[in-house]
């Protein structure tokens, strides 16, 4: 009786220790993820105003699917996907998808310049402060997120897209 | 198995024991070795008893001192190890830091970040170490806490003549009366006890759970440092703001608002060379002393209903934060972190006509956000056509790095009255490229800078937990090496009365009770063996 009652104490006391470190070392490996934006998520609302001074605000696009790219002009990653975003944004746009091209913290000069150079039609919100791209969690870019028309984030991705993956994600978000 | 120790006296006492719990007859080689058996009053280490099952051989691991020991070693090495390069929150931002480690430090950087060194209280290995530790604690604790509980509050008034002949302290055959004897140790504030003409004097018990009161605050502080992990427990982001500019503060966006923070100024101060106060010390450095890391800061919230960037902002306080002295709100602190002086932050420049080598005007270009047009009166202008922050040349083209202005570089589009047509020029620091032809140029006229200041966003729910913990471990310590915990027993026998004396430390703190005693009742002192030994 005595020797169970110990095995039982010992058991138990090591198996509630095992237990806490082991719900530690399952959230370490998330508390980085927490403060990201991750697919699956709510994309949180912002409000930036774009390159042509137009406000935009992402719940506006409820029922439409959002392509949310967060980008910069010196990034060589970032400029080789903006054709394609482009030839992509011109066959979706009709069929409910969007794409924000959010610039992280340049000067209207250089994010128009770029506009230009390369005719992109799509919207351009400038993040000045970075306070989305803060919020998003976002560290290297260009990083990608897709929304789909409920506002909840269905893929995010941080590769130079090419031309077919664009494609492969609008397919996702069409609404 | 060891079968349990039948004492002569009939006391079943588990196997292992070294002295009787109950009479206190010291078994085996117990006699040599006295002081060392009483450190925890001879019992048995639970741990060495039984070792039959996995459970009993991974608890008696963890039981071991040497163990923990060990344990301890390990984190101070892989703590050590982790200053060797920069942690994960205080490289660049926007860098992956895969990459980072490998291209700053070599192969040593991607080993150091494939074992998690770049983040090591976040790493797996390194939780489960502190883990173990208190694991180790808490089971080590329980092995020799509890006998020496039950021991303690088992004790009896008299004890076997070989414990007492074996105490460090003893003295045999004495002549004195119990009576004044009780009298003289009840005044020097020892509990007694008495069984048929023998007596037990103790004080200071409690001290002997201040191990254990310290390990309970410890096993509560990693439990603090754990709850880290644990969601809404703790934030810790870093934020850079260039003065004058608003952000919003990572971490703070809530249903109810979302917190913006302006830099208003960063401030840093050196120590005066000839104050009368520090010029000796100031004398033995030649750079400089700072003295005051500074942002004046204005803290606004905004009724954002959880959309980033949109709602009325408001005010809420203003402050200096400063080292150690953060900017406090809700649950959040500021602390002031980094800094980087003297940014570029707009460059001017004069229109000048070549030949005459006249200015007709003057301009200049925020480096941030730059305009695009610049009307200088009398029909001149000049237009910023392209703008490089930070300007490099690949393949003979014009390029910019990133987005931080180090190295600006522009193309200006100069309009004068006397031309329909627009002379193109390129200036950049030390590199100014005009086209054949021109009549004007654009020359540099001087700078703006601006300081940025880098602070922590820090949200702590674990610190009352930690400080708590803190807080008993230091009670702890207090406990046990202030107060002693002293017995002496006093054994009526034929040729006279057997005295011994035992403490847990400090013996010249007992020999000094013993010689009031002595004093008080004309008693012989009883014999330091220890101390005859040696002499």
């Amino acid at each position: 009786m005595k020797r169970n009652g110990r095995f039982w104490f010992r058991s138990i006391l090591l198996a509630l220790i095992a237990a806490a470190i082991g719900y530690t070392v399952y959230s370490s490996f998330f508390i980085k993820e927490r403060t990201l934006v991750n697919s699956g998520d709510q994309a949180p609302d912002f409000v930036l105003t774009d390159v042509n001074g137009k406000e935009v605000r992402l719940s506006d696009y409820r029922g439409k699917g959002v392509f949310l790219n967060f980008w910069g002009t010196w990034c060589k990653p970032c400029e080789r996907e903006m054709p394609y975003m482009e030839r992509q944004f011109k066959v979706y746009k009709e069929q409910g998808v969007e794409i924000l091209a959010v610039n992280v913290g340049e000067s209207n000069i250089a994010v128009e310049d770029f506009r230009d150079k390369y005719r992109l039609t799509f919207s351009i919100p400038l993040d000045k402060n970075r306070d989305v791209t803060r919020a998003y969690g976002i560290g290297p870019i260009p990083t990608t997120l897709t929304i789909d028309k409920n506002g909840k984030v269905v893929e995010k991705t941080s590769r130079s897209l090419s031309n077919k993956d664009i494609v492969q994600m609008m397919e996702k978000i069409k609404p | 198995m060891e079968k349990t120790i039948i004492c002569e006296c009939g006391h079943h006492n588990p196997p292992g024991t070294l002295i009787c719990q109950s009479c206190g007859k010291p078994f085996a080689d117990a006699k040599e070795n006295m002081e060392a058996s009483m450190r925890y009053e001879g019992t048995a280490r639970r741990s060495q008893t039984y070792n039959r099952t996995a459970v009993d051989k991974i608890w008696n691991f963890f039981s071991s001192v040497k163990v923990g020991i060990w344990i301890i070693v390990v984190i101070l090495v892989a703590a050590a190890i982790g200053t060797i390069f920069p942690q994960e929150m205080y490289i660049p931002q926007n860098v992956d830091p895969a990459s980072h480690y490998e291209s700053e430090y070599g192969n040593l950087g991607k080993i150091y970040f494939l074992l998690g060194f770049h983040n090591l209280y976040g790493s797996w290995w390194f939780i489960v170490l502190l883990g173990m530790l208190a694991l180790s604690i808490i089971v080590a604790s329980i092995d020799r806490g509890v006998p020496l509980y039950k021991s303690l509050k088992r004790q009896k008034v008299i004890r076997h003549d070989q414990f007492l002949k074996h105490q460090r302290l003893f003295a045999q055959d004495v002549k004195g009366d119990l009576g004044t004897m009780k009298i003289a140790l009840k005044e020097q504030n020892y509990k007694i006890r008495e069984e048929n003409g023998s007596l037990f004097a103790e004080k200071g018990r409690f001290s002997r759970w201040g191990p254990y009161v310290n390990h309970v605050g410890l096993v509560i502080f990693l439990a603090g440092a754990m709850l880290r992990f644990f969601p809404g427990m703790y934030v810790e982001e870093v934020l850079w703001l260039r003065e004058g500019d608003t952000a919003a503060i990572p971490g703070t966006l809530s249903e109810d608002g979302q917190y913006y923070l302006k830099n208003e100024k960063f401030i840093l101060e050196f120590y005066d060379k000839n104050d009368e106060q520090f010029k000796d010390a100031l004398q033995n450095t030649s750079n400089p002393v700072p003295k005051n890391f500074q942002t004046n800061a204005v803290l606004y919230k905004s009724d954002s209903n959880g959309t980033i960037g949109a709602g009325e902002i408001k005010k809420v306080k203003e402050g200096k934060i400063q080292v150690n002295k953060p900017l406090k709100f809700d649950s959040f602190s500021l602390y002031q972190t980094d800094f980087k002086m003297d940014e570029l932050n707009a460059m001017s420049f004069s229109l000048v006509e070549k030949e005459s080598q006249k200015k007709v005007g003057a301009f200049e270009v925020d480096l941030i956000n730059p305009k695009k047009k610049y009307d200088l009166g009398n029909g001149y202008s000049v237009n910023l056509g392209k703008y490089y922050p930070n300007y490099f040349l690949e393949d003979g083209e014009p390029k910019t790095k990133n987005n931080v202005p180090d190295n600006p570089a522009f193309v200006f589009e100069m309009i004068s009255p006397e031309s329909t047509k627009k002379e193109k020029a390129f200036v950049a620091i030390k590199n100014n490229i005009e086209m054949e032809g021109n009549r004007y140029k654009v020359e540099f006229a001087g700078i703006k800078t601006k300081n940025l200041t880098a602070l922590t966003v820090r949200k702590d729910h674990t610190l009352p937990i930690v400080s708590l913990g803190g807080i008993i471990f230091m009670i702890g310590v207090v406990q046990g090496l202030y107060w002693n915990h002293r017995r002496i027993w006093i054994k009526e026998k034929e040729g006279g009365l057997w005295i011994a004396a035992h403490t847990n430390k400090n013996w010249f703190g007992i020999k000094k009770d013993l010689q009031k005693l002595s004093d008080k009742t004309g008693i012989v002192m009883p014999e330091d063996r220890t101390a005859a030994k040696t002499a």
